[in-house]
């Protein structure tokens, strides 16, 4: 029996809506509806435009219809993280602070979408401004994860990972600054994306850690990844760390390179604290390479232990900085109880931002005060050399690595309430933002209670094709991405 | 960095122009302590003769020609101010 629309991959839609067995419009009603149906016990949007949708929809039918279609995404309902900017919508970043925020411009990856034809379909939860590993920082409210709705969806990206492992839409784009599109991805049994730092504009995503941040794809199969990732990547000259190459055709690339390839194993990464059901899982995945006839190699990425510390230094110091421009003078919100023109910022401030924001931006603030930054800011950004050191080292001798995505399953809404808890989430995935890697989070299984697991291929710079290629191989022996949660 | 140091709380408050409640500096201080704590293991790395890493783009110094490009009209660009007039954001008396 074929899964029903809102399961379905962007490939099967496209090839559907190319042989007129299908409308952009159906398909898109399709999606609305369900949306609708589940979204009171998901919560994966903070906004969603129905009409606005429809008109896409129908002006992609149209387009199909006087043979003027632009490709597998014309027609594709793609919902957006809500810190990735389309004119005259909504752009919260999940925060008070933008509670009221209409976007006066589109973002590089909106404007590329909707020259591919993709319908922009509402706006997606995270935790706010990108901040955290659950989705319930967000400041209108959490996230439930579709496999059990009393747990989290992972974060930041969680509203892009539920409402993909819902059916609430065909694919969805995030932001990975520490792991935000992977650890989601893992925690609701989908494929996310971390592109290369550089290989996707930034311009028009709300500022997080700059050095760090990246926009990527969550889809049902690596083949979806590949076809979202060409239609977004390239160099564009309003990012200044956009970097120019040539753009392959991923999807092409997936059935063209067949390896075997050669897979180093970190062993820093299945140390203490890894569940062993996930444990069991990536090694199940190991053995599946191996028995493809992929060279297995132990690799050792000595200063993995630095990566949390060295991203919490980095990626605070650069929030703090990013974060001065709200001051409720030029937009967001701005507090009617400050007593003078200079207290408007710190009252503004207060009253916009959550707790997180808050701590974050402490955190930031002092490790880049007088006195405290050579010792903080300026002694993590020597280790950052070392730990992307270790990465460029064990790509000497295997093309990708193999890890788990997330040391746990989806945890309990509520369950993890002191930060540091929180931060630990985040061991595996940090390293990649460190190093500026590609990296894919893929299904691999799931526990014995039905909660997914994700296991995480690491590639070289650019190497977006090679990466996709190894996890395709994997997933199309498997068909984990054919089960979807009963909601 | 030998030992935990004592975060002012007031101070970087005061710096990142964020007004905080009695009740949030006393738990912020407190976790962030605890974070402080785990990030003093960085002390421990040798970073002799290693350069810093802004950030790992391979990618230096772009220039643009300086030439006016069309930018945001002024009612996009005062759309989202909190208050306005005359084409102008409006903010309170700074200087009386």
């Amino acid at each position: 029996m074929p899964s029903a629309l809102h399961f379905r991959t962007i490939a099967d839609l496209a090839a559907a809506l190319d042989a007129k067995q299908l409308t952009s419009v159906e398909l898109t009603q399709a999606v609305i509806a369900r949306t609708q149906a589940v979204e009171p016990r998901v919560h994966a949007f903070n906004s969603f435009d129905v009409s606005d949708a429809l008109a896409q929809a129908a002006a992609s039918d149209a387009r199909r219809a006087a043979g003027q279609a632009r490709g597998a995404l014309d027609g594709i309902p793609i919902g957006l993280k809500d810190v990735i900017a389309v004119t005259g919508q909504p752009l919260t970043a999940s925060s008070k602070m933008l509670q009221n925020f209409v976007s006066p411009y589109d973002a590089t990856v909106t404007t590329k979408l909707k020259q591919a034809g993709a319908v922009l379909w509402g706006r997606l939860n995270c935790d706010e401004f990108a901040m955290g590993s659950s989705t319930e920082n967000s400041a209108f409210g959490p996230t439930g994860n579709p496999w059990d709705t009393t747990r989290v969806p992972g974060g930041s990206s969680g509203g892009s990972s539920a409402a993909l492992a819902a059916g609430e839409a065909i694919a969805t784009l995030g932001s990975d600054t520490g792991g935000s599109i992977r650890q989601p991805a893992a925690l609701c049994g989908v494929v996310g994306l971390k592109p290369s730092y550089g290989l996707v504009s930034r311009y028009g995503l709300i500022a997080f850690a700059s050095s760090l941040d990246q926009i990527g794809p969550f889809a049902r199969t690596v083949e979806d990844a590949a076809i979202v990732l060409g239609a977004i990547a390239g160099h564009d000259e309003r990012d200044s760390t956009s970097f120019k190459t040539d753009i392959p055709d991923y999807r092409a690339a997936l059935t063209i390179n067949r390896g075997p390839w050669k897979l180093g194993i970190p062993k820093e990464y299945f140390a203490e604290g890894l569940d062993p059901e996930i444990a069991a899982s990536v090694e199940q995945a190991i053995a599946f390479y191996k028995a493809q006839g992929c060279e297995i190699r132990e690799v050792s990425l000595p200063h993995t232990q630095y990566c949390l510390d060295t991203y919490y230094v980095i990626a605070t110091a650069e929030a703090s900085s990013n974060l001065g421009r709200y001051d409720g003078i030029r937009y967001g919100h701005r507090s009617t109880a400050a007593k003078d023109a200079v207290d408007i910022y710190a009252q503004s401030r207060a009253e916009g931002f959550g707790p997180e924001v808050k701590r974050r931006i402490i955190l930031g603030t002092y490790v880049l005060s007088s006195g405290y930054y050579d010792a903080y800011y300026l002694r993590a950004q020597k280790v950052r050399t070392l730990i992307r050191q270790d990465f460029l080292h064990a790509f000497r001798d295997v093309d990708a690595l193999l890890t788990p995505t997330s040391p746990v399953p989806a945890f309990k809404l509520g369950e993890k309430a002191d930060p540091l808890s929180l931060y630990l989430c985040d061991i595996y995935t940090i390293g990649v933002n460190l190093a500026g890697l590609p990296a894919i989070s893929v299904p691999c299984g799931f526990t014995k209670s039905g909660l997914p697991i994700g296991a995480q291929l690491i590639g070289q710079p650019f190497q977006e094709s090679n990466l996709l290629a190894i996890a395709h191989a994997y997933e199309r022996a498997h068909e984990w991405s054919a089960q979807h949660p009963a909601l | 960095m030998s030992s935990a140091p004592q975060l002012d709380i007031d101070h970087i408050a005061k710096l990142a122009r964020l007004a905080l409640t009695p009740e949030q500096k006393t738990k912020f201080s407190q976790q962030l302590g605890d974070v402080l704590h785990h990030i003093e293991q960085l002390s421990k790395v040798d970073v002799t003769g290693v350069e810093p890493t802004a950030h790992a783009s391979p990618v230096f110094n772009v220039w643009q020609a300086d030439v006016a490009q069309p930018g945001l009209s002024v009612a996009d660009a005062l759309r989202n101010a909190p208050a306005q007039r005359d084409h102008m954001i409006a903010v309170p008396k700074v200087v009386e």
